[in-house]
């Protein structure tokens, strides 16, 4: 049949050289080397969504954050809701620790209903981060942006908070919203959210 | 014995995790690929941050790792990436 022929004719056609397949051997080789360059010398992307402000919760996204950074790791944190606390130059520095709620805690939830009693059990944590040489919560946001870590605050809960973003860290970034947190969730190899 | 030298001491002893790990971080970026860094720890818990941080880390490697009776010495050398 003569539609045979040129089908025949074009798969003799479609079969590469040799010297094609060198260069396209070359080409894939170039594209490995590559690829497997990026993997060693860039450790990856990290996203945290920190949405609380008290003295306990705001250390687990710091600390993971800064030591993501040392490991080469790409961070950014979200910070939303009682999160921005944490990024509030003055009130990052007064953040405390609820004497009810936490059935680890040395006081009855009755005892800790009192009036005074969040500043008691607040004093005792500090009291033990300073005895233990633990880092401040101040210490670990400036070594963070010191490695590359990027502090974001939701504009939104800013807004909704009436917070100013004069009195945030210096290097914090504003003006995003959850499309920018999905994004950077979208490309990080680790999301958590604290 | 030793087949390297120290080109720096990084003393964090008596501080807490993370900043062992950070500040060998940031210690390390300042040498030279081939320098090696001393750090001098006391938490028990370097030996295993350490030795995990240079193990999945591009850049470092560790060298050595001793165990004190207070004092946990770790050897980190940046490598050439």
């Amino acid at each position: 049949m003569s539609a045979d022929a040129p089908g025949t004719a074009e798969a003799g056609d479609d079969v590469p050289s040799r010297a094609e397949l060198a260069a396209r051997i070359d080409e894939l080789e170039d594209a490995l080397a590559d690829a497997t360059d990026t993997a060693e010398n860039d450790a990856g992307k990290m996203s945290i969504i920190a949405t609380k402000g008290t003295l306990d919760m705001a250390y687990p996204p710091l600390i993971l954050a800064s030591t993501a950074a040392a490991f080469g790791y790409e961070v950014t944190v979200f910070h939303t809701f009682w999160g921005l606390d944490i990024l509030h130059e003055e009130r990052s520095k007064e953040l405390g620790l609820s004497a009810v709620g936490n059935p680890t805690m040395p006081v009855p939830n009755l005892v800790g209903s009192l009036p005074g009693m969040d500043r008691v059990t607040t004093r005792m944590m500090e009291r033990r981060i300073e005895d233990n040489d633990t880092a401040t919560v101040e210490e670990l946001i400036e070594t963070s942006l010191e490695m590359g870590v990027e502090f974001q605050a939701c504009q939104m809960t800013i807004d909704l908070m009436d917070y100013d973003e004069e009195e945030f860290y210096d290097g914090v970034t504003t003006g995003v919203g959850a499309a920018t947190a999905i994004r950077d969730m979208a490309d990080a190899d680790i999301q958590l959210l604290v | 014995m030793d087949d390297y030298e120290t080109a720096e001491t990084l003393d964090v002893k008596g501080q807490n995790c993370p900043m062992p790990v950070v500040k060998t971080k940031q210690a390390v970026d300042g040498l030279a690929a081939g320098d090696v860094l001393e750090v001098l720890a006391t938490g028990p818990g370097s030996m295993s941050d350490l030795g995990g941080w240079a193990d999945a880390t591009a850049g470092v490697e560790l060298v050595d790792q001793r165990e004190g009776e207070d004092v946990y010495t770790h050897y980190v050398r940046k490598t050439d990436q």
